[in-house]
């Protein structure tokens, strides 16, 4: 499914990911860790296809394509999805426009027409009762004004619609109450089967409750530093990172 | 209050707000001698007029003699050679063409983009063709519909034949011929324009101007509009065209002129998509329009407009509220590409007691072209309790583009409230990427961003406007990443 061999990566002058390697298979999920600005979020960036960061050495593919080939439209469509840690607002742009344009871009891209209204609108039910978002939040401009944990369930809500391939949660926990995050966890193994495969982005063991990995990686300094099954978030919150140096 | 009190203060209230912090001395430019008192006898005399308006069109020329050319507006552009104009010709006729095939391509594939049809993409590049028979109906069925409510929309041309009394009284009320140095050349020489009457009390019950664009003659380089809406009546009127307008014209001076009697209400929507020149800034139509509205007695104006087009825009349409309760409106947006230039904004001018305005600006600029906001508020003395609410928005597409705002604010009576909003933001990388990251092109999330920020002027257009304009603002920004 998802191969990572030797990634570097930089922004700027800055080397980030410094040689990191990962393999995906299909179904599983992998959840990461590791301390702030060890390069989590700028792998995912990366794997998404992030202009600003660039690629030096290393490979990428998805199911045997290339993805440094592709820009982050065409990985989108070949199925990369990326719940943000920070999600975007765009101001004026209804949230179901834009899904709406996210399902006919991959919609033409397959050469297929575009979406049915009434499939559409399907679609949006079930994929918000998926993750019980509010019918308000779903008519609003995409992100404007929603709180963060309002947020972090939009994309969620994002996901379910555009039913990828491989989907990485950025910290989709934090910001969540304990309600919503049981909720979000509930919407995300719902959607877990043989062949959408997960990379969880998180400092907390307490999401591994609710979405349970099957493998654990550490990220430092741009390189996963260790890897285990499910434990290895435990003894995380136990021990902290330091021991891992 | 009389006639000549009440042109009085029209006049002095315009000439002021125009003077207004903008002039600079320049040496007088020579009246070139393309344009004499003999050229305007002809016009007046080949269109029969009235010996009135003759005598206007005269006193006219005589004080634009008199007048400089306005330096003052953001925009650089060469001096323009008026002794090229040929001021006698009538509007000019689109030259006929055969086919499609000899009409510029690039025109052709932006018309496609806008969905317009065959048949109308045919008309608009004047190409010469039969008339569908459904279209031509249409319109003469909502022409009788029109008359019995009594409603008159025609050309000014032939309201100076059959309503000269209607023309004579309104025509110059708001736009005095010594206005300013475009209005003044626009009423010495005007050839056509469009006239409309609402009587009092009857709500126009289509919007004006959409199903007639196709008996349209080939508009004038110095069009007239005079729009008069009697007590209590309502009408929605459409200029302009979303598909782009080559014209060989460059110099545009139209004059729009509009008057809201007690309680009418006007809504005004404009698009306006000359040729804007090439990317390197060769050709292109300069726009420089006089817009201006008098709202009496809880009459309301709004100006709602969309502009894409032109190398050179200079257009402030404006509300003078002159009766107790009125209100102006003034929506906006306004794209400049490549070279373009565009000093557009509004003046209010508060004169009635509880009088309200409400400015909305979305300026969005690209490539190397520079797009100012310049808008007036003005509350005299007499304005007790009157209210203004502006907010001037830029978006930049570009690191070498610019944006300014000048927001002028005169406030002459201390119960007035005003509230004034700016801001300016650059169409965001990580926007972007979001919209990318879903699955969406560059070029389309570009389109859904701009389309998103201008939302609130675009939902003030009338229905069938607004999704042409939509497409409209994403291919006049195509190409435009920076
Ligand atoms: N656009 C950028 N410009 C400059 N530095 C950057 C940029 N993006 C990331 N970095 C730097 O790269 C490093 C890794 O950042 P990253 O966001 O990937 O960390 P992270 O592991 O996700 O941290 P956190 O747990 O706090 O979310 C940090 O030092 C950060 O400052
Ligand atoms: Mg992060």
């Amino acid at each position: 499914m998802l191969k990572i061999k030797n990634l570097h990566a930089k922004v700027g002058d800055n080397e980030i990911l410094k040689g990191l390697n990962l393999e995906v298979g299909p179904g599983e999920v992998h959840a990461i860790m590791g301390p702030n600005g060890s390069g989590k979020s700028t792998l995912a960036s990366v794997l998404a296809g992030r202009e600003s960061y660039e690629v030096t050495e290393g490979e990428v593919e998805l199911d045997g394509v290339n993805l440094l080939d592709l820009d982050a439209t065409e990985r989108a469509r070949e199925g990369v999805f990326l719940a943000f840690q920070y999600p975007i607002e765009i101001p004026g742009v209804s949230n179901l426009n834009f899904m709406k344009a996210a399902i006919n871009g991959k919609r033409t891209h397959l050469g297929l027409e575009p979406i049915k209204p009434k499939d559409f609108l399907t679609k949006v039910k079930e994929c918000s009762s998926l993750v019980e978002l509010d019918g308000r939040l779903r008519d609003r401009s995409v992100n404007e004004g929603f709180s963060g944990g309002e947020k972090k369930r939009n994309e969620i809500f994002q996901m379910a619609m555009l039913d990828p391939k491989l989907a990485i949660l950025d910290e989709t926990d934090s910001g969540l109450d304990i309600d919503a995050l049981r909720v979000v966890s509930k919407g995300v193994n719902k959607m877990r089967s043989k062949d959408r495969s997960f990379i969880v982005i998180t400092h907390y063991q307490r999401l591994l409750e609710h979405i349970v990995p099957d493998f654990v990686h550490v990220l430092s300094e741009g390189k996963i530093v260790k890897s285990g099954g499910k434990e290895l978030a435990l003894e995380l919150e136990e021990k902290g990172y330091d021991w891992l140096k | 209050m009389s006639q000549t009190e009440e042109e009085k203060l029209i006049g002095e209230v315009t000439a002021k707000s125009y003077e207004f912090g903008f002039t600079t001395d320049i040496d007088s430019d020579t009246i070139p001698p393309g344009l004499n008192e003999g050229v305007i006898r002809t016009i007046s005399a080949k269109k029969n007029e009235p010996e009135w308006l003759l005598k206007w069109r005269l006193e006219a020329f005589r004080l634009w003699s008199e007048m400089e050319e306005p330096e003052w507006a953001h925009v650089n552009y060469p001096k323009l050679d008026l002794q090229s104009i040929s001021y006698y010709s009538a509007p000019k006729q689109k030259k006929e063409i055969a086919s499609l095939d000899e009409v510029d391509p690039e025109l052709l594939k932006t018309m496609e983009k806008l969905g317009i049809s065959i048949e109308e993409q045919k008309r608009l590049s004047g190409v010469a063709v039969d008339f569908v028979m459904d279209s031509v109906s249409v319109a003469t069925s909502f022409k009788e519909k029109l008359g019995e409510l009594g409603v008159i929309f025609c050309s000014l041309g032939e309201a100076i034949q059959e309503h000269p009394e209607l023309v004579r009284k309104y025509m110059g009320t708001v736009v005095p011929q010594r206005d300013n140095y475009y209005a003044a050349l626009n009423s010495a020489v005007f050839t056509d324009g469009s006239f409309c009457y609402i009587p009092k009390g009857v709500r126009c019950p289509m919007e004006l101007s959409t199903y007639f664009r196709i008996n349209q003659a080939g508009t004038g380089q110095f069009e007239r509009t005079l729009l008069i809406a009697d007590e209590g009546s309502y009408v929605s009127y459409l200029e302009g065209c979303t598909a782009p307008q080559r014209d060989e014209n460059q110099l545009h001076a139209a004059v729009v002129e509009i008057v809201s009697m007690d309680e009418a209400e006007v809504k005004y929507s404009t698009v306006q998509n000359w040729y804007p020149g090439d990317a390197n800034g060769l050709g292109g139509v300069f726009n420089f329009v006089t817009k201006r509205g008098l709202c009496h007695r809880a009459a309301k104006i709004s100006w709602t407009q969309v502009e894409t087009g032109s190398a050179v825009t200079w257009k402030y349409p404006s509300c003078i509220l002159k009766g107790d309760d009125s209100i102006g409106e003034f929506f906006s947006v306004a794209v400049t590409n490549n070279m373009q230039q565009a000093d557009t904004g509004t003046k209010m001018i508060h004169i009635g007691k509880r009088t309200r305005s409400t400015i909305i600006s979305k300026g969005i600029s690209s490539g190397h072209s520079q797009n100012s906001y310049r808008g007036l508020v003005q509350i005299h003395p007499g304005a007790e309790n009157a209210r203004n609410f502006s907010v001037c928005d830029s978006l930049l597409m570009t690191d070498t583009c610019g944006a300014h705002t000048f927001p002028y604010i005169e406030v002459k009576n201390p119960t007035a409230q005003i509230e004034h909003e700016a801001t300016t933001s650059k169409i965001g990388e990580d926007q972007i990427f979001y919209c990318q990251q879903r699955g969406i092109e560059e070029e389309e999330a570009i389109g859904l961003i701009v389309k998103g920020y201008a939302k609130d002027v675009l939902n003030k257009l009338p229905m069938e406007f607004a999704v042409e304009a939509q497409k409209l603002l994403t291919i006049s920004l195509e190409g435009s990443v920076g």
